[in-house]
């Protein structure tokens, strides 16, 4: 079928206004911030249900048209760039918050809803519950951030990566079948994946390629009302998994991250390990800070290292969430570009996964923001390894685009797993994992999508 | 370098040793302070060099005019020892530390030199600040705070380049001699510690408690009087200049505030906290912040008042919680103006 009569057959499901093949649309969504090359889509589409949703992916299957799902588009490492053209499926207008249980605490979006918008709807409508942001824009969505298996300010403390919060989905299979998963699937409630088997994680981590989310149960957690910040310092690296050891161990911590970076100048050098904590009331705040400094102490007795003052403006700034600071150091080297090679990796691997970035990025002249979020109370950690760069710069776009490659290949060998990563870095992975595992992973994509439509060229073999 | 002028002999003939029986974090009988003392003047390590809090408060208990806070602080560095966390301390070395970004100035008075507080320019208004002009920032800095940190070389390496700085490019090109200092860590550093180093301060330091003051004293007719109670968060910077106290008395006079009578003011005053804080002293901390704002509540204040824009942002929460308002001298006076 030619282009034009794909298109008004998708006009034809979702409403004229909601299809574009306009020249400035396929610019914008060729690309993403990140130094991935650009890839035009045929046509942008942005369906309004899950009903819109099937009959694009039934039309699409019947054609062998790519299609691409998209939430927020700010994965930065082309996820939703369509490699192979076709389709761009803009999840964005299907946004909204279907359900909220109090008692249970969980909420059921749509998969266009936006991460602020459900913390403003939570705000507004139930402010004793609170879902875990990631440090990402407001924009992000919940579904793009739980496909990637994305964390948040409560990955520390209420059970890991945001894709570990999931109690239920609703996904159309590349085949246009709507199908549901988790307790959604038998009982009206969206309150839990167990006690059936566990079909979610089909979806969780799969980069699209297994189908489109088009709903999600999500928990949600008490809010409480008062909140506070610690942050330690110290100049040794082979430090930094000691003090997060200690803190993770007082049960106390909210969230815990870890930063490195050579800016500002008075902080080159040295590490930061930001401990936000919340409590219900004034006294168990206390506590709490004093028992996380009470773990400490005969490491500051030694003045080697220590909790720093945080003036208030520095302070309303660490209790934010999402945390800004790194969205700030995306813009650093102005012109708009800005990457990072996401890393899971057991914690003991900080100092060496600090080192081995300096290293690279010293090789690539480039500079450099390193960091970690602590997720499931110390089971791993979310290391990043940052390169904002100037987009005019075509050098620099080089140069970044190599230290991306040679971290990827550097994380691997420290014995962790590059997150969310380009098509190039899970080469990588599959290259390195088990025979079994890959060839499983290509034979559940084979039944999900037989027509091999959804996201191609992700998770393949080269 | 400039050298501290110290007199060790005066010190070793020194019978009641205020310095360190005065000090209201140490608790040393006579004996032991006199050991202490001792032990200081010959340049060995002493308990007082690690237990000092850094509050300033023996430059104004010392009946001698010895300074020997100043002494402390040189023998601390001398022997290596770190009131504050080695990171820290580095961290606020670079910091602070001059960028060379100044340029000559055309300024009038009064001028108004905010320190590293640019933050608080916005108290730098009204009747009272009327034509003011202000410099502030890393350039014009005094780094006295470095006493906290046992770090006397880097306000002896600093200093005399912010006084060069601050008459180069803000007072000469402007035919303006007097720098109203709005913190008195400025104005101690060129009254006191310039001095006791052998630093000449080619200026005029003004007080902004006499500047506040005697612009009060001109405004008198429009002044409304607060009629309020006002507990003083005395500085450690104050104890370098103690001469100027008596303005907060004056000052409350004309604005018709009272300065109810507490244990913890004047020559007892307690610390904000905060750098005992940075020092993790933090039960020391807990302590001293408990007992002075229940001494403020006692004396039944509405408001504390603040000099220091560091005490404010360390003890303007808790004394908020304990239901007195925490502001600034300057914004105080603007109050009793109907500002």
């Amino acid at each position: 079928m030619v282009q034009s009569a794909i298109n008004g057959k998708l006009k034809a499901i979702v409403g004229e206004a909601y299809v574009s093949d306009a020249a400035e649309e396929i610019f914008i969504y060729s690309r993403d911030q990140g130094v991935q090359d650009p890839h035009n889509p045929d046509v942008v589409v942005l369906p309004g249900s899950t009903e819109e949703v099937k009959g694009i992916i039934q039309l699409a299957a019947a054609e062998k048209i790519p299609v691409v799902p998209m939430g927020g588009g700010l994965v930065l490492s082309g996820l939703t760039v369509p490699l192979k053209g076709g389709i761009v499926l803009d999840m964005k207008r299907m946004n909204h918050v279907i359900e909220v249980n109090e008692h249970s605490h969980y909420a059921v979006v749509e998969a266009g809803t936006s991460q602020g918008m459900l913390d403003a709807h939570l705000k507004k409508h139930h402010p004793g519950l609170k879902h875990s942001l990631p440090d990402a824009p407001p924009a992000a969505t919940i579904a793009g951030n739980i496909a990637i298996h994305g964390s948040g300010h409560l990955s520390q403390s209420e059970g890991g990566f945001h894709s570990e919060m999931v109690t239920g989905l609703e996904v159309v299979l590349g085949t246009g079948e709507v199908v549901k998963l988790g307790s959604c699937s038998t009982v009206p409630g969206w309150f839990s994946r167990a006690p059936l088997p566990d079909l979610v994680g089909l979806f969780l981590g799969w980069n699209g390629t297994t189908g489109v989310i088009t709903k999600i149960g999500l928990k949600l957690f008490p809010r409480p009302k008062f909140h506070d910040v610690l942050v330690y310092m110290t100049e040794d690296i082979d430090l930094a998994p000691v003090v997060l050891n200690r803190v993770i161990a007082t049960s106390m911590a909210e969230d815990i991250n870890y930063a490195l970076a050579p800016k500002p100048d008075y902080l080159r050098g040295f590490q930061m390990i930001v401990i936000n904590f919340t409590a219900n009331t004034e006294d168990e705040l206390n506590f709490k800070r004093k028992n996380i400094r009470a773990v400490m102490k005969d490491l500051y007795a030694t003045k080697e290292s220590g909790f720093m003052p945080v003036p208030p403006n520095m302070k309303a700034g660490f209790l934010e969430a999402p945390q800004k600071a790194l969205s700030k150091f995306a813009d650093v080297r102005k012109g708009g570009g800005f990457e990072y090679v996401g890393a899971i990796m057991p914690i003991e691997q900080i100092p060496a996964a600090c080192r081995a970035g300096m290293e690279i990025t010293s090789r690539h002249s480039i500079t450099y923001s390193l960091g970690a979020r602590i997720i499931g109370r110390g089971h791993a950690v979310m290391f990043f390894f940052a390169y904002p760069f100037n987009r005019v710069d075509l050098d620099e776009v080089e140069r970044v685009k190599k230290a991306l490659e040679d971290t990827n290949e550097s994380v691997l060998k420290l014995g962790g797993i590059p997150w969310k990563t380009e098509v190039q870095g899970q080469r990588l992975i599959l290259d390195q994992m088990d025979p079994a595992t890959r060839s499983l992973i290509q034979r559940i994509r084979g039944v999900l999508d037989p027509a091999g439509i959804m996201n191609p060229g992700n998770w393949e073999v080269a | 370098m400039p050298e501290l002028q110290f007199d060790p002999d005066l010190c070793a003939a020194c019978t009641s040793i205020d310095c360190i029986m005065k000090c209201q974090y140490l608790s040393l009988d006579l004996a032991r302070a006199r050991e202490e003392r001792m032990r200081i003047i010959q340049g060995e390590m002493s308990s007082v060099l690690e237990d000092c809090v850094t509050c300033y408060a023996c430059e104004e208990y010392c009946p001698h005019g010895n300074h020997p806070f100043y002494h402390i602080v040189e023998q601390q560095e001398r022997l290596g020892v770190h009131p504050v966390p080695i990171p820290i301390e580095k961290s606020q070395v670079v910091m602070m530390a001059p960028r060379g970004r100044m340029q000559e100035m055309d300024l009038k008075s009064p001028l108004i030199n905010m320190c590293f507080f640019s933050i608080m320019k916005s108290t730098i208004r009204g009747a009272l600040f009327e034509g003011a002009t202000t410099i502030e920032g890393s350039d014009i800095f005094c780094n006295l705070m470095f006493l906290h940190f046992a770090r006397n070389s880097t306000i002896k390496e600093r200093l005399p380049l912010m006084i060069d700085n601050i008459m180069r490019f803000a007072l000469k090109p402007s035919g303006v001699q007097d720098v109203i200092c709005y913190h008195d860590e400025c104005y101690g550093t060129y009254t006191s510690w310039a001095r006791a180093f052998g630093i000449e301060v080619p200026f005029r330091p003004v007080h902004l408690f006499d500047y506040l003051y005697h612009r009060l004293a001109a405004l008198k007719d429009r002044i409304r009087p607060l009629g309020v109670k006002v507990a003083y968060q005395r500085p450690c910077s104050n104890r370098l200049c103690p001469e100027t106290d008596h303005y907060v008395d004056d000052i409350f006079t004309l604005i018709g505030a009272d300065r109810p009578k507490r244990t913890y003011d004047y020559g007892n005053a307690l610390c904000c906290g905060g750098v005992a804080e940075a020092a993790q002293r933090f039960e020391l901390v807990d302590d001293i912040r408990a007992k002075n704002v229940a001494d403020m509540k006692a004396a039944g204040v509405q408001y504390c008042v603040f000099n220091c824009p560091f005490c404010f942002w360390t003890l303007a929460e808790p004394v908020a919680k304990a239901g007195i308002f925490p502001i600034m001298m300057s914004d105080l006076c603007h109050l009793s103006l109907g500002e």
